[in-house]
């Protein structure tokens, strides 16, 4: 019959598709994720180093920013803000501080994820100075402060009163045998 | 013939007459017999609740419309009854003015739809931030900015769940301690979860959010009524999914005023208490309640676990070896990588870890004799 | 080609014949179908009354989650590639499915798929117990040992299904008798191309969603765990964008087979058949653009939950215009009510009031209080139930003459529809009210105010499964000693090439294709 050629020709074609959606699945949508949520802000996420323009200091209003801290699932260390809330100016380079005690017998990693609250304010919250760009290390009984440096975007938009920086951290001893290795 | 039509009649009729028999069920017994949502404690929950019906009596009126011409055809041009075919199979007016008339329809909805959802979304210019975490399988509370953090679980006996006592008129719906809110005052929550995916739900407050490890979600109430509003975890988060409740006390200001006090001196009292030496048997007593409530739920009531999900405790090495009960403290309070095994450290008090860990060590067979102080704990916290 | 059926089970192993592996499909449907209602009846009996009396959580969830998978994969999509296999080269003229070879190897790995599935629930640590939907990390991290025969059972299950879309777009585009262009095939063949489309996009992406479980899980990379950088919502958004094309993959050609049933049963042709093959292929469109709705509570920007609210709303309108053209078919047509047509009528009666609570879902304000509740487990029962159950079985009860040539017992069947109309509605109905009145799904056990509810929900689910017993028997008694029948057309109002061959439809059919008008 004359439809077999045609047959192995859709075949392969559709084929070809479906291999395409699996690969786009794969390797296609969770960067395009990424993307995404640091464009809408999507889960609170925030950009990485911001590198401050010389925009100024919006004087005429203040932001509440508070911080908050959750260690996940089976991270033991002692992890929270030095101070739970400050009061900043938009466009103000304001330095603040995490302190992290590693009280445990063993050397941990640890990775610190932020997220901001409301979502709408995560792109008008830029870190020039995060620990948590990085991973953590600490030897065991070791204790350490953790800076960051923020600034609130003069663009901020004046229905947002108070935003809410939070970091969960992680422990990842296991996944990061480099960082490991620096501190044995 | 009329055995046809008297199908057609039960067809017709038996959504009618449940319903009948329904709304006097729920005269007599309004909570058992509830069909519809609370209109809750909140503005929010109002809101909820009339989109809900504005959308519910939208759609019984399309749906009465549409029954009914059907309902009619299948009565009227039965072939039965004699009924001939026409043979017309397009008619394009009326499928534009059908397309036309439910997309206008859904513009109608929206509009209050989104209203509604403004509502929800509201959360600026709260007094007060409560944080809650999900944990397996287990609600934390943080009071922000005032040093009060607590852990809320479940309190109905495993003795009722599994019907050897009768159950309480809460069953499953008790908690250690309930999280105390003042009534008409913003409150905002911050929701997030330790391990996996939970859902803070409380019906009256019309709130319910994920709690996902990882990201902070939010969502607000202000209750205008005191009173105890009860909730339940909604997202599957693993066997105790189901044993996670959720209890609401909210107080008038001034008397959550003073349960803000002297929930504060009590965390300062705990913490002195952690100095304090203690002896087997108040240990063992503390050690059982506190494991039923915190340990039973993984490696159950008599120690044994699961085979291939939770460890046995019973005859363990970790809880059996006589004075070498360091590696066992060390799981309690920093939990295991990559386990459902928590760091209990930050969530339960030195006396607890201490009176739990005696417990393991001295329950169900395991007779190691061993003795674990509740300084012996806050000593290992602090890296000592 | 002439030759008839080889003897014995090389038959069944070895058969390129599409009546053959169509039979083997269905039966294996229904065997899945009666495993998948074991554990509901499980599920049910356990929630008769408040307390664990049977079975364990942990064990509640394993079968909560192997009633979805079952029901999903194993019974509701193979049913309708079986109905395929057998109906689409008849419907279309053809002599066979375009790809016989590649068909009968579709079909012989799903039971391997299912047998490693169903395998875990034997081993230590159990089997899967994360909910059909297998949320990360519950299913990653914190997944029990076997989860690794689970993402591979899945990625069997998901290749089947892709090959047997493959075969049937080849069969439909290419094996159509001269003269039956595109707008003359029948609303079954229609729905099912749309279908095998829609299944080619997103199986794959499935497949993709358990492969990166699968490394996550075993290969220390990060896509659904925050602290390597990923995000567990991530395997929300690539789950749904497969899992809510597939709603409709199950649906479409349920819709299909109304399409035919109504017609017939009403003597009238279908009222409006190309808006049907439009509002197919819309529907078909805006699955891909409103996952997110199941996802409401996640935490997303009010932007977004605009957004997928707004797009969900409109899949009402196709559907509706489906609803009022099964009503207008029915309308002054001349109606006998044959088992077939009571239950494609209950699809109607059903399916619209599912479509309704849909609608009510995709308020994302009132889903605040809908979301994961047990008006959820409500509104997807009576969309799937309705839509995949009730018109397969109208659909066999349908072509059964035909295929096997003798007439199943109309009394019987039409007791059996009454039976599992009123069960499914004693079942289901109440659980809206549990929804609302605050119950989560998913529940192994609940709070004493849910009780009553509860029990009488149990009380319709055990009369609902003794339903499907007396079906099971009614199809055997059919296939063995039913009344012989040889009419071509069983039907009197019945259309189509179909009803043109022999019955008992002979094993090949079409070997010279017909000249469609």
């Amino acid at each position: 019959m004359s439809a077999a050629p045609n047959n192995r020709k859709l075949l392969v074609k559709l084929l070809s598709g479906a291999v395409f959606m699996f690969i786009f699945a794969l390797f296609v949508m969770p960067p395009l994720y990424n993307v995404f949520c640091e464009i809408t802000g999507i889960g609170g996420k925030t950009g990485g180093p911001y590198v401050a323009s010389e925009a100024g200091v919006d004087t005429s209003r203040q932001v509440k920013v508070q911080f908050v801290a959750t260690n996940n699932g089976a991270m033991p260390w002692q992890f929270g803000p030095k101070v739970f809330e400050v009061s900043v100016h938009p466009g103000e380079p304001t330095e603040v501080a995490f302190y992290a005690k590693n009280s445990t017998h063993r050397n941990m990693v640890a990775q610190a994820v932020p997220n901001v609250t409301p979502f709408n304010a995560a792109e008008y919250f830029h870190k020039t100075e995060c620990f948590c760009f990085n991973q953590q290390p600490l030897k065991a009984g070791e204790d350490a402060e953790l800076p960051l440096v923020f600034i609130v975007d003069r663009d901020l938009p004046t229905a947002i009163t108070t935003i809410t920086l939070s970091y969960t951290l992680f422990d990842i001893t296991n996944q990061s045998d480099d960082s490991l290795a620096q501190v044995n | 013939m009329s055995r046809r039509a008297s199908m057609l009649f039960a067809l017709v009729f038996a959504p009618a007459i449940s319903l009948a028999f329904m709304s006097k069920a729920v005269a007599e017994e309004a909570q058992r017999w509830a069909v519809n949502m609370p209109k809750g404690a909140t503005p929010v929950s109002n809101a909820i609740y009339d989109i809900h019906m504005i959308i519910f009596w939208i759609c019984v009126v399309i749906g009465v419309g549409v029954f009914a011409v059907m309902f009619y055809s299948m009565f009227a041009h039965r072939k039965s009854k004699g009924a001939v075919a026409a043979n017309f199979h397009e008619n394009t007016t009326a499928e534009i003015v059908w397309t036309v008339i439910p997309a206008l329809l859904l513009i109608v909805m929206a509009v209050p739809a989104t209203t509604a959802l403004l509502d929800v979304y509201d959360t600026t210019e709260a007094e007060m931030d409560i944080k809650i975490t999900g944990y397996q399988w287990k609600w934390q509370y943080e009071y922000l900015g005032e040093d009060v953090a607590f852990v809320s679980e479940l309190t109905t006996p495993e003795e009722e769940i599994y019907n050897t006592a009768p159950k309480s008129q809460y069953y499953l719906q008790e908690v250690s301690q309930a999280l105390v809110l003042p009534a008409k005052t913003k409150v905002r929550f911050l929701i997030t979860g330790k391990d996996v995916i939970h859902s803070w739900w409380v019906v009256d407050l019309g709130v319910k959010k994920d709690a996902i490890p990882g990201v902070v979600n939010e969502a607000w109430a202000y209750i205008e009524e005191p009173g105890i509003y009860r909730g339940e975890c909604a997202e599957l988060c693993g066997k105790g999914h189901a044993f996670m409740p959720i209890v609401v006390n909210v107080l008038e200001k001034e008397e959550y005023n003073a349960w803000l006090a002297k929930k504060k001196e009590e965390v300062a009292a705990e913490r002195d208490l952690a100095k304090k030496t203690f002896t087997l048997d108040e240990l063992m007593a503390q050690g059982e309640a506190a494991y039923n409530r915190s340990c039973a739920a993984c490696h159950a009531g008599n120690g044994e676990g699961i085979p291939g999900v939770f460890p046995a405790l019973k005859g363990s090495a970790m809880a059996t070896t006589t004075g070498d009960y360091a590696a066992h403290l060390d799981i309690v309070v920093n939990g295991k990588a990559g386990t459902a095994m928590q760091a209990f450290g930050g969530q339960l008090s030195e006396v607890d870890i201490a009176a739990i860990i005696t417990y393991e060590r001295n329950a169900w067979g395991n007779s190691t004799g061993d003795l674990v102080q509740p300084l012996d704990v806050l000593k290992f916290k602090q890296g000592q | 080609m002439a030759h008839g059926p080889a003897k014995g089970i090389g038959r069944w192993l070895f058969t390129t014949n599409h009546k053959d592996i169509g039979t083997l499909y269905l039966w294996f449907s229904f065997a899945m179908f009666l495993l998948g209602g074991t554990f509901a009846m499980v599920i049910r009996a356990e929630l008769f009354q408040p307390g664990m009396q049977l079975i364990k959580p942990e064990f509640f969830n394993q079968m909560t989650t192997m009633h979805g998978l079952v029901m999903v994969f194993g019974a509701i999509m193979p049913a309708f590639v079986g109905l395929a296999n057998w109906l689409i080269p008849m419907m279309i003229g053809a002599p066979d499915m375009a790809l016989p070879r590649m068909n009968n190897l579709s079909f012989w790995i799903l039971p391997f798929g299912f047998s490693l599935l169903a395998s875990t629930l034997f081993m230590e640590g159990g089997g899967p117990n994360f909910g059909w939907t297998f949320y990360a990390p519950l299913s990653t991290t914190y997944a029990p040992s076997t989860v690794n025969y689970f993402i591979f059972g899945m990625h069997i299950i998901g290749a089947s299904s892709i090959m047997g879309s493959i075969n049937i777009i080849a069969t439909v585009l290419n094996m159509r008798a001269p003269g039956m262009t595109l707008m003359k095939m029948p609303m079954f063949v229609w729905t099912w191309l749309i279908t095998a489309f829609l299944l080619i996009a997103v199986m794959p992406v499935l497949a993709g969603a358990v492969t990166m479980m699968l490394m996550d899980i075993n290969f220390g990379t990060s896509f659904f765990d925050a602290a390597g950088g990923g995000d567990p919502v991530l395997f929300q958004h690539v789950f749904w964008f497969f899992g809510h094309p597939e709603v409709y993959i199950i649906v479409l050609p349920a819709f299909g087979v109304i399409s035919h049933i109504i017609p017939t049963f009403s003597r009238k042709p279908l009222f409006g058949y190309s808006s049907m093959v439009y509002a197919t292929a819309s529907i078909a469109f805006l699955s891909f653009i409103v996952w997110a709705h199941h996802m409401f509570l996640v935490g997303m920007p009010i932007g977004g939950e605009l957004y997928f609210m707004y797009a969900t709303m409109l899949i009402a309108v196709p559907t509706a215009a489906k609803v009022f053209n099964w009503i207008s078919t029915m309308f002054r047509g001349s109606i006998s009510y044959e088992t077939p047509m009571l239950f494609a009528i209950a699809f109607v009666v059903l399916f619209t009031i599912g479509g309704f609570t849909g609608l009510m879902l995709a308020i994302a304000a009132a889903d605040v209080q809908y979301h994961d509740s047990y008006f959820v487990v409500a509104h997807f029962h009576y969309v799937m139930v309705a839509g995949a159950v009730f018109s397969g079985t109208a659909a066999v009860y349908y072509w059964l003459p035909k295929w096997c040539g003798r007439m199943y017992n109309e009394t019987m069947g039409k007791v059996q529809f009454w039976i599992s109309f009123i069960g499914f509605n004693i079942t289901f109905f109440p659980q809206h009210f549990l929804g609302l009145a605050g119950m989560p799904r998913r529940y192994a056990d609940y709070a004493l105010q849910f009780s009553d509810w509860n029990m009488i929900s149990s009380i319709g689910a055990f009369i609902y499964g003794a339903s499907q017993l007396l079906f099971i028997f009614n199809v055997i008694r059919t296939i063995r000693s039913g009344t012989p029948v040889s009419e071509p057309k069983t039907w009197e109002g019945a259309e189509g090439l179909e009803w043109t061959v022999a019955t008992p439809a002979p094993y090949h059919t079409f070997a010279t294709p017909p000249e469609v008008k």
